[in-house]
Formats: structure tokens, C-alpha cells, sequence
């Protein structure tokens, strides 16, 4: 192999790793507060409704690039000092959540009413209602989509380079720049990247088969 | 019969939906195997009436006795309580879809009733085998027929153990040639001594078991009194049933 060749795989590996230590706690973080703030936005009090309500709104509604902006370099103007990973991350499970929460919370209103009523007549708390008869439905309801978010995030997660976390993209547009052969270079880390997304759809795959119930989707 | 024998007791049951009143003060007074059933035209307010027996739909006032002992409707916890000893089932079933015939049945006797695997278990396979589901426990919903998810429904409110159980028209939304097994279960449970409020436009059901029929029209109680007689000519009842009749072409 070329030294040129070299010393991108060794540049893109390094990154592949960084890109792997961003996805999987922000996916993972991500899922929860979307799952947490879901199921408030359909079954809280008014109050937590509307908090989680406007946190949807904020998050969904303005670019990633601003909330990452935000959070690395107007922080440190309010005394917070996050480092570039942690600001990252933050970043990307806050707007992750915000569009799990919707995933959740139509999967939470697709659920039907009479089984919660079949519940209280059992004597079920509305807690316990909810979270033995509709949440465990509702989470298979809701995977392909999460499973979608969670594809975005694999993608999104190249904007850490912009907050100077040195990860897939952030280390090949450095060498590329040194190099001058951008297209190369731009060209293997999209397949790097296509090879992250196949991985995630074989384990989304494997968990929707593992947590199927008939009468859910097909079959 | 003496006071003692009284398990369930409502008084002036009131409710109305966006102003419009849905019912007008409906009283019910129910001794221990006691089967009572609603009749009358849709819209009269029984599935309203039953719901507001254990309150899934809260009433805007009324009084309730379980054996004697007021209930506040008002208090959660009493509410949760007196919930497990008054029994539904409903027309769509309300099985639990991600849960197989067995967990839909052993799943209150754990949560609510704190019982440990074992023991639920055994109750679940005793109820399932009583409505003729031995061979069923493992298959979810999706994989059974009508008659089967709603036999699934009577095990899992008989396996709480209820004092009484409401039926609100368990066979209507049924195939006609599934309608017989629930009946067939339904009768076996008037046999032991279950107390029973139901509403059903089934007329062999009303005939045969009713110890008194209750017509209800436009939320109140316009006719009560044993088949015997409310089922003679002349009376609302009976004019109502030979509508059900003569659309069933069933034998009264």
C-alpha cells in the first residue's frame, strides 16, 4: 500500500474509533431521555408535560450545529467548561432525545385505550397501567423508528468535528487538506460510515425479531 | 334474604357527557348470587351505567356499598381495592396484546395481588382449564378466535377472586357461531353462585338467568322485575325483546 493509503486508514481508523465512543452513549442517552421524556409528554402532569413539551420544541427546532455551538463555545461565557467529547455527546443525546420522544410518544397514543381500561379493572394503578401494559407495547411500536434516529445519529455524529472532537470526518478533512485528494478521501469515509449504518440495521434488525409477539407488525 | 346478604350497593349514580345527561340517578341493589341484567335500546346508558359501576368512568355523584361498607371513589387506594373485587368484562375483550393467554391472567394476580411466580401460575392454569383453555395458555391474542380471547378475559377476571362481576354485552361483538362457547361459560358461572350484572341483547340469556331485569331508557330505569313479569305482553321489556326476537329469529 501507498504511504499515502496508510496513513489514511491509520488516520480513519483512529477516528472510527472516536466516532464510535460519540455514537453509542449519545444513541444510548439519547434513547432513554426520548423513551423518559416520551412517555411524560403523553402521561404526566400538566406541568412536566409542558417542560418536556417545550424541550421537544427547542431541540427539534433549531439546527445541531447551534446547539453545539452552544454548548462549547457560549458556555464557557456562563463559567461551564465542557470538553470538546463531552460537549459533543451532551449535544447529541439532548437533540437524539427530542426526536425519540416523538417516536415514543406516537407509538404511546397508537396503543388502545380499552386495554388500559382492562387494566384498571384489575385493579392496576395508572403507574403500573401504564408501565406493564402500554410502555412495553408501545417500545415495540416505536423501534423501526427509533432504530431511524438512531441511523441519523451514526450520520449527524460527523458534526463533532466542528467542535474539534478529532473523529472520523475531523480526521480525514485533515488529511485530505494536507493532501489535496479530497475525493478519496471523502469517498472511503462515506464508506466507512456505510459500513457503521449496515451494522446498526443488522442490530436493529436482530432486536426487533428478538422482541416480536405475534399480532405486532408482520407476521 | 337478610341486609347481610347485600354486596353491592350504588345509590343516584349521575353522569353527564359535555352537558348532556348520559345518566339520571340509577340505583342497584345486589344480593349474593344475584344475577341482574340490562336491557333497552343503545344510547340508554348501560355500558355508561356498568363502566360507572367500577368507575373507569367516574361518576358526577352516587354512593357506593361494597358489602355494606361505604367506598370513597375518591381515595386511590380504596378505588384500586374495591376495583379487584368487582370484576368486567368487557364487549372488545381488553386482552393485554403483547401478553399470552397465561400472563394476561397471572399479570394482576403478581402486580396487584403481590402473589409469588409459582403460585400465579397455578391459579392461571386453574381458571384457564374452568373456561376450557388448558391447551391455549401459550398463544398471545392475535392467535386466538373471539370466543377464545373472551374466555381468556372471563379466567383472568375470575382469577382475582371478585365478589361480583359486571358484563357489559360479552358475546356482541362475537361471530354468531362463537357466541355459544362464551354463553356456555357464562351459564357454568351462574351455576356456582357468581353475582352478575350484565347487559346483553342475548334473549336466551335474559330468559334464563336474569333474576330481574332492569330496562333502561335514556338514563334511568323505566321497568324492573323478574322475567316472569316483565316479559309478558304490554310491558316495555317485552315489547323490546320481541324486537330482539324477530331480528334473531331466536325462540324467547
Amino acid at each position: 500500500m501507498s504511504p499515502f493509503f496508510q496513513e489514511l486508514f491509520d488516520a480513519l481508523n483512529r477516528g472510527l474509533i472516536m466516532s464510535i465512543a460519540l455514537i453509542v452513549p449519545s444513541a444510548a442517552g439519547g434513547l432513554l431521555t426520548g423513551i423518559i421524556t416520551g412517555c411524560l409528554r403523553v402521561f404526566g402532569d400538566p406541568f412536566l408535560r409542558n417542560v418536556c413539551n417545550a424541550y421537544a420544541a427547542l431541540f427539534r427546532g433549531t439546527p445541531l450545529v447551534v446547539q453545539l455551538f452552544i454548548l462549547y463555545f457560549g458556555f464557557p461565557n456562563m463559567g461551564i467548561y465542557l470538553t470538546p467529547y463531552a460537549a459533543a455527546v451532551t449535544g447529541f443525546i439532548l437533540c437524539s432525545g427530542a426526536y425519540q420522544s416523538e417516536y415514543v410518544r406516537g407509538a404511546l397514543l397508537s396503543i388502545k385505550r380499552n386495554q388500559y381500561l382492562g387494566a384498571q379493572a384489575l385493579g392496576l394503578s395508572k403507574f403500573q397501567s401504564v408501565f406493564w401494559i402500554i410502555i412495553p407495547q408501545a417500545m415495540r411500536k416505536a423501534l423501526p423508528g427509533c432504530g431511524n434516529e438512531i441511523i441519523y445519529l451514526i450520520k449527524y455524529s460527523s458534526l463533532a468535528y466542528i467542535v474539534t472532537v478529532m473523529e472520523l470526518t475531523g480526521e480525514g478533512k485533515t488529511l485530505a487538506t494536507e493532501y489535496f485528494r479530497f475525493t478519496e478521501v471523502f469517498a472511503v469515509i462515506g464508506l466507512y460510515y456505510l459500513a457503521l449504518v449496515s451494522l446498526a440495521i443488522l442490530i436493529l434488525k436482530k432486536m426487533e425479531k428478538a422482541v416480536h409477539i405475534p399480532g405486532f407488525g408482520k407476521g | 334474604m337478610t341486609r347481610q346478604d347485600t354486596i353491592l350497593r350504588v345509590e343516584n349514580i349521575t353522569k353527564s357527557f359535555n352537558g348532556n345527561p348520559i345518566l339520571r340517578g340509577v340505583d342497584l341493589t345486589l344480593r349474593k348470587g344475584e344475577i341482574k341484567i340490562l336491557v333497552g335500546p343503545s344510547g340508554g346508558g348501560k355500558s355508561t351505567f356498568l363502566q360507572c359501576l367500577n368507575c373507569l368512568i367516574s361518576p358526577d355523584s352516587g354512593q357506593f356499598w361494597l358489602e355494606e361498607r361505604p367506598v370513597d371513589i375518591f381515595s386511590k387506594k380504596e378505588l384500586y381495592r374495591y376495583r379487584q373485587q368487582v370484576g368486567m368484562i368487557f364487549q372488545d375483550f381488553n386482552l393485554f396484546d403483547h401478553l399470552t393467554a397465561m400472563d394476561n391472567v397471572t399479570l394482576a394476580l403478581r402486580k396487584v395481588k403481590k402473589m409469588d411466580k409459582k403460585a400465579a401460575l397455578a391459579r392461571a392454569i386453574v381458571e384457564l382449564s374452568q373456561v376450557g383453555l388448558e391447551d391455549k395458555t401459550r398463544l398471545y391474542p392475535a392467535e386466538l378466535s373471539g370466543g377464545q380471547k373472551q374466555r381468556v378475559a372471563i379466567a383472568r377476571a375470575l382469577a382475582m377472586d371478585p365478589k361480583v362481576l359486571l358484563l357489559d354485552e360479552p358475546t356482541s361483538a362475537l361471530d354468531p357461531d362463537l357466541t355459544g362457547e362464551v354463553i356456555d361459560v357464562i351459564r357454568n358461572l351462574a351455576k356456582k353462585g357468581m353475582t352478575m350484572v350484565m347487559a346483553t341483547h342475548q334473549i336466551s340469556l335474559i330468559r334464563t338467568l336474569a333474576d330481574e331485569i332492569l330496562f333502561m331508557e335514556a338514563g334511568v330505569v323505566v321497568e324492573k322485575g323478574s322475567p316472569k313479569t316483565l316479559l309478558v305482553p304490554g310491558t316495555r321489556s317485552q315489547g323490546f325483546c320481541d324486537k330482539l326476537n324477530s331480528l334473531s329469529g331466536e325462540g324467547i
